[in-house]
């Protein structure tokens, strides 16, 4: 590949193309924070939140090959934290209603962004915490054992009423999550984790994935790295539940039951399991679709006859779209490829470039 | 506590054990074939609730046809789910087929929201079954009698069948290598089906109980228990009959056994079988009666 750029040479079509596409891309989101309406804005919000769930879930059962699924819970952990950290003592005052605030919490007020870095970093410590203990379990045994532990973290919130405020959950808490905040995220670990992929971990994490066996005899330290791995997939979950937190204004437990895991699977597999790229367009797709076949679970006009609203039917169709993809194209969108402007002129989108016309290096 | 209170919490839990184990049983033959966690189990085990529902609410059959015209259709349904979403992928990635049984899973759910209704329903128990006996002071529904001696006849009857008949030996070979049963003339297809049908079976016997027990029907109502049976099926030794019983009874005695003796402890019931999961997992994976199978390179 053509990456070495010494400093004279002017810089490459791609660096160009890339620089070309960020600055539109920034164009876009100004003109759609002063265009959208709150609604639909609330839905961009929400995709820039489920790209890095997806991402995060994707780094550890996508590139490192450890089927967790307890992703929900260090969502509400990283939630939790972040709005606990962040609501004001009048707010928390109002919340704790039935068993008050402990008092080591109750004068605590910091800003978002603190906070919400407090709540990816203890999230990031409980997932180091299950990866030390878990992580010696594999596939199918791994997968229930991190179902488990995000079972007992949802219990645990909604037991430990003087910190979280039970079942009743936490209200009002500040919207936060401006799109700038949501979408900033989104594209820096984004670009963490292209880079992350690219560095000596990542391909230490594909080789785990592809050969265990093979890796460690390569002299990786596998146990080492998946903990890493798993590390980082929770802080990354927890950064999002942060931010969900601060966009959704409420949280409660029940948010945090494991079928939240299932829902951000589906965009992994949709996306391609190992695909940065897939589960970016994914993402964006599956939420954008979630809100656009709402009418799916109101009445439908048929043509010969109209029914009556079916609620329930929109997430039957997505359940069926997952089933459908496993089977028949387990790759999903992308299987393990990336998007690279080398494959658009491949595919005839741009002119071929000069260089590698004349053959690669 | 006195020693009253304790009989009557050891019926319950024994009841609720017994059902516990009854799940079990069905994941542990799919997990000991197909080395396959069937997520869906739980669903099919809501599904047997439902369908003995509508045959007595609705189609107005008596309760012996009901149960039965339950089973049965659970059976077909059971074996219909691993014709389409399980054995396209049988010789696919373990995830692959994970996520399918995740996502066959998702859709029963969706579906029965869809068909049945996300509000609950009343489960009409039988007069018979709705009858309490007090012995000595302890209250003993008959659902609890029943359920234990449901639970032992079937033990006996797959303990039987799996180690006295050809049906049997079939599976255990199966169970212990595809490939080299292939080769044995076994027809693996055949043998897998029929361990879902076994185990749809025993979902659908335990939905009907459960919903005897507890008489209200969810379209989510088989996540936990589902779950929790699993949890029994590890704790035991995942792919052992006899471990599955013994896990669900353990798991059915210690969650209610805690909660009468910590009542402080109540509102954490649902976490103790996903702790004495991870405890199990790192102390003794195999489980308690399970045989170690050596990791192949």
């Amino acid at each position: 590949m053509n990456t070495s750029l010494s400093k004279k040479q002017p810089m490459s079509r791609d660096s160009i193309l890339t620089l070309g596409a960020a600055v539109v891309g920034l164009v876009l989101l100004f003109i759609f924070d002063g265009m959208f309406d709150p609604f639909t804005m609330q839905i961009f919000k929400l995709c820039a939140i489920n790209i890095i769930l997806a991402l995060s879930l994707n780094l550890i059962n996508g590139f490192t090959g450890l089927f967790s699924l307890g992703h929900a819970g260090f969502m509400a952990v990283g939630a939790y934290t972040c709005a606990i950290l962040t609501m004001s003592p009048e707010q928390k005052e109002v919340n704790y209603v039935l068993v008050p605030i402990v008092p080591w919490l109750a004068n605590v007020q910091l800003p978002f962004v603190p906070a919400l870095l407090i709540g990816g970093l203890f999230a990031g410590f409980i997932g180091w915490f299950l990866g030390v203990v878990a992580l010696r379990l594999r596939d199918d045994y791994l997968a229930i054992a991190t179902l488990g532990f995000s079972e007992i973290i949802r219990v645990l919130l909604t037991n430990a009423q003087s910190v979280t405020n039970g079942s009743l959950g936490l209200k009002g808490l500040p919207r936060f999550t401006t799109m700038w905040w949501a979408w900033g995220a989104a594209v820096l670990i984004t670009l963490f984790l292209v880079l992350l992929i690219k560095s000596s971990y990542g391909r230490a994490f594909k080789s785990i994935r592809d050969n265990e066996i093979a890796a460690e005899s390569m002299g990786i330290d596998v146990f080492g790295m998946k903990v890493m791995s798993f590390t980082i997939s929770s802080f990354l979950a927890g950064i999002a539940g942060g931010l969900l937190a601060h966009y959704l204004t409420t949280i409660d437990p029940k948010q945090f039951i494991f079928l939240k895991t299932f829902d951000i699977l589906l965009i992994v597999v949709l996306g391609g399991v190992g695909s940065i790229t897939g589960s970016v367009v994914a993402a964006i797709v599956v939420t954008v679709a979630m809100e656009a076949l709402r009418f799916l679970d109101g009445p439908l006009n048929l043509g010969f006859m109209i029914t009556t609203g079916v609620p329930g039917l929109r997430m039957v169709f997505f359940s069926a779209l997952l089933m459908i993809v496993v089977i028949y194209r387990q790759q999903g969108l992308m299987g393990k490829s990336e998007f690279s402007w080398e494959a658009l002129s491949r595919i005839g989108l741009l002119p071929r470039r000069a260089s590698s016309a004349k053959g690669g290096k | 506590m006195d020693f009253q209170t304790f009989l009557q919490q050891f019926v319950n839990a024994l009841s609720l054990g017994s059902l516990y184990a009854l799940i079990a049983i069905g994941y542990t033959m799919v997990y000991g074939i197909l080395r396959l966690i069937n997520f869906a189990h739980g669903d099919i085990f809501m599904v047997g609730g439902y369908l003995a529902f509508y045959g007595l609410s609705t189609f107005l059959l008596p309760w012996w046809l009901a149960v039965i015209m339950a089973i049965a259709v659970t059976t077909i349904f059971g074996v219909g789910l691993e014709r389409v979403a399980y054995r396209p992928l049988r010789d696919s990635p373990r995830i692959s087929i994970m996520i399918s049984a995740i996502g066959a899973s998702f859709l029963i759910e969706n579906l029965a929201i869809v068909l049945f209704d996300a509000r609950p329903k009343a489960f009409h128990v039988p007069e018979f079954l709705a009858r309490n006996f007090i012995l000595d002071g302890v209250h003993i529904a008959s659902v609890s009698l029943v359920i234990p001696v449901v639970t032992a006849v079937i033990l006996a009857f797959l303990l039987w069948m799996v180690h006295r008949t050809r049906v049997g030996m079939a599976m255990r070979a199966v169970s212990t290598d595809i490939e080299a049963s292939r080769l044995m003339a076994i027809d693996v297809n055949q043998i897998v089906s029929i361990t879902f049908a076994i185990g749809s079976a025993l979902a659908a016997i335990g939905g009907i109980l459960w919903a005897l027990k507890y008489p209200r029907l969810e379209p989510l109502m088989g996540i936990m228990p589902g779950l929790k049976c699993f949890i029994a099926a590890v704790i035991g030794g995942i792919g052992s009959i006899g471990g599955a019983v013994l896990g669900g009874l353990l798991l059915g005695i210690i969650e209610l056994m805690t909660v009468a003796f910590l009542p402080e402890l109540t509102g954490y019931k649902d976490a103790f079988a996903f702790v004495l999961l991870i405890v199990v997992l790192l102390v003794k994976p195999t489980g308690l009666l399970g045989k170690n199978q050596g990791e192949k390179v």
